[in-house]
């Protein structure tokens, strides 16, 4: 059976579940398809996947490090591999095995980044990775993507999966919403505009497109101010031709990410913008370069803005100027 | 290829070594000069890949995990014809492929590595994927013992044992030498056979100069069914100049004009003496 929007419920579910069952969906017709897990079989819903298919999982126990040599060395004989463990780990323990044994060395493998950004909440700054974007940015052959909906995670997982180039994918923890009737089109390195408006443009990726939304619409209802909202699901190669078009309109930009003001997102935009000669005026909301206040990770957002209220006030002041 | 035929070939070998080295005046000499023996029978003797059908997914891997020893790989990749050899004189030059580690842009080499603790992961993996295809293949990787401290050999030398990979075969490349010093004073990790025992390895040790010892031991690999094998070689960074012998400076030295023709005059009585 194809994997589809039909037949996978992609409404209130966590990222993960939609997943491990495209995973499945793929690995039915594809031996080549391997889920290289570092004890995250449980955290990554995989233990479907591991009882369907036990010849198609390597499990390396606690070791990020030898999960991502051993998902490269895999890949480099033309497997399919997905290399999962939660972002913090994969991202910075094996850091050098990504750059390396991945990137440099053109080994094709999936790396999958569970529970990122804050999705650990309570647990601490050990599990949260607001690093992710800013280093893996600075890394050739490497492609982005945060999805933000459960369509956008499975067409991800399908792309990946037939990708002859290195891909991180980020996913976070919590159920998500489909966030948009447009599902027609997904490509890595387009930015998807999940909501039409004229006052400004709402930037956003991952897990905060959806309080992105939830603002613009605050903002319509209470000040009559129409946001365009865009899923940049894909840091890099960041979308420069839509930038372009959404700097033309004139009118102020934002952006929100669940990623620390450096290195992420917004930075990436200002970048683009600045050196195109674009001059719109413009603001990141992120987590800020302080010890993250502790909470859930909706307490997190609420605190830094990244909230239905926060980024509707913060976009208020900026169409404000 | 027999012993005394592989003999002649190292000292064709070492000339080259030294040779690309003074030309480039960068080089890992020490190292390449104690890996050499090994490269030579594994690529003359042990493994089943060759220059004309490189991409084949049945041929066996070898993967250089000490990446820094790259001139010794360089010259046997050439000897076997993957590239030509006068592609050596660009060694470490502006836009070369022929960089300082290994990278894939050159013909012969599977694996870009350098920093160390990484050709072991990447094996296993390799290996594991012969295992899932039901292939024969064999991996070979070659670690130096300076860079056994990498806890990634570690994490890797585990699943190596829980996977019962028998298709891998490890190499140390045991010159007891590092950058800074002796590798016992640096960070010992002796005994190393007893601690990769332990881990569920089938452990050897040769002379890593020693042609017979060395074909011996690989031709019977794996030592045990269901266990990866390590063949520890025992071996004299610097091996066949004896001005170099054992001498941490040439770890990375390079030898003025006058060393390198004492270096070559060395290796020519060596080869007299094997007519």
């Amino acid at each position: 059976m194809e994997a589809t929007i039909e037949n996978i419920a992609l409404k209130h579910q966590a990222n993960l579940e939609v997943f491990s069952k495209t995973l499945q969906m793929l690995a039915e017709h594809d031996r080549d398809i391997i889920v290289v897990t570092s004890d995250s079989r449980g955290s990554g819903k995989l233990v479907p996947f591991s009882q369907k298919f036990p010849d198609q999982i390597v499990e390396v126990g606690i070791a990020e490090q030898n999960l991502v040599g051993v998902s490269a060395g895999l890949a480099s004989t033309g497997k399919k591999v997905f290399a999962v463990s939660p972002a913090c780990f994969l991202t910075a323990r094996a850091l050098e095995q990504i750059k390396n044994d991945v990137a440099y060395s053109d080994n094709p493998v999936k790396l999958i980044g569970i529970s990122a950004g804050v999705s650990y909440g309570a647990l601490g700054s050990t599990h949260h990775s607001l690093h992710d974007f800013a280093v893996l940015r600075t890394i050739n052959n490497l492609v982005i993507v945060a999805p933000a909906d459960n369509f956008e995670t499975e067409q991800a997982i399908r792309l990946a999966a037939e990708a002859d180039f290195p891909v991180y994918l980020r996913f976070g923890k919590k159920a998500m919403e489909l966030l948009s009737e447009d599902e027609k089109t997904f490509e890595f390195g387009k930015g998807r505009i999940v909501r039409e408006g004229a006052d400004l443009t709402i930037i956003a990726t991952g897990e905060t497109v959806a309080p992105a939304l939830q603002a613009a619409e605050k903002l319509e209802k209470e000040s009559r101010l129409t946001a365009t909202v865009v899923s940049m699901h894909t840091i890099k190669p960041l979308d420069y031709n839509l930038l372009d078009e959404i700097a033309l309109s004139g009118k102020p930009i934002l952006t929100v990410e669940e990623h620390s003001i450096y290195g992420g997102l917004g930075e990436a935009c200002a970048s683009y913008l600045l050196q195109a000669g674009h001059r719109n005026a413009f603001k990141i909301i992120a987590i800020p370069d302080e010890y993250t206040v502790t909470g859930s990770q909706q307490e997190i957002f609420a605190h830094y803005g990244i909230s239905e209220e926060g980024i509707a006030a913060t976009a208020r002041k900026l169409c404000q100027g | 290829m027999s012993e005394k035929e592989l003999a002649r070939k190292s000292v064709e070998y070492r000339r080259k070594i030294l040779k690309y080295i003074y030309l480039a005046k960068a080089g890992h000499t020490g190292g390449s000069l104690s890996c050499i023996d090994i490269l030579n029978v594994l690529y003359n003797h042990v493994l089943n890949v060759n220059a004309a059908d490189f991409s084949s997914p049945d041929r066996d891997r070898y993967i250089q995990s000490k990446g820094h020893t790259v001139e010794a790989l360089y010259v046997v990749l050439a000897s076997k014809g993957f590239f030509p050899e006068s592609d050596l004189e660009t060694l470490c030059t502006y836009q070369s492929h022929y960089i300082g580690h290994p990278t894939r842009k050159v013909r012969g080499v599977e694996q870009n590595t350098g920093a160390l603790g990484h050709g072991l992961s990447l094996s296993v993996g390799t290996a594991i994927a012969g295992k899932l295809d039901k292939k024969d293949y064999r991996v070979f990787t070659l670690l130096g013992d300076g860079e056994l401290p990498e806890g990634s050999n570690w994490e890797a030398a585990l699943s190596a044992a829980h996977y019962k990979l028998d298709n891998l075969c490890a190499i140390i490349d045991k010159n007891n030498l590092q950058i800074s010093g002796a590798t016992s004073d640096v960070c010992n990790t002796d005994p190393v056979d007893a601690k990769f025992e332990a881990f569920g390895w089938s452990v050897r040790h040769v002379d890593g100069h020693d042609f017979e010892q060395l074909k011996a031991a690989f031709d019977a690999i794996p030592f045990e069914i269901g266990k990866p094998s390590l063949v520890i070689a025992h071996t004299i960074k610097g091996k066949g100049i004896s001005y170099m012998e054992s001498q941490l400076k040439w770890h990375h030295g390079v030898p003025s004009q006058e060393q390198y023709s004492d270096a070559l005059q060395e290796l020519d009585v060596a080869e007299e003496s094997l007519a």
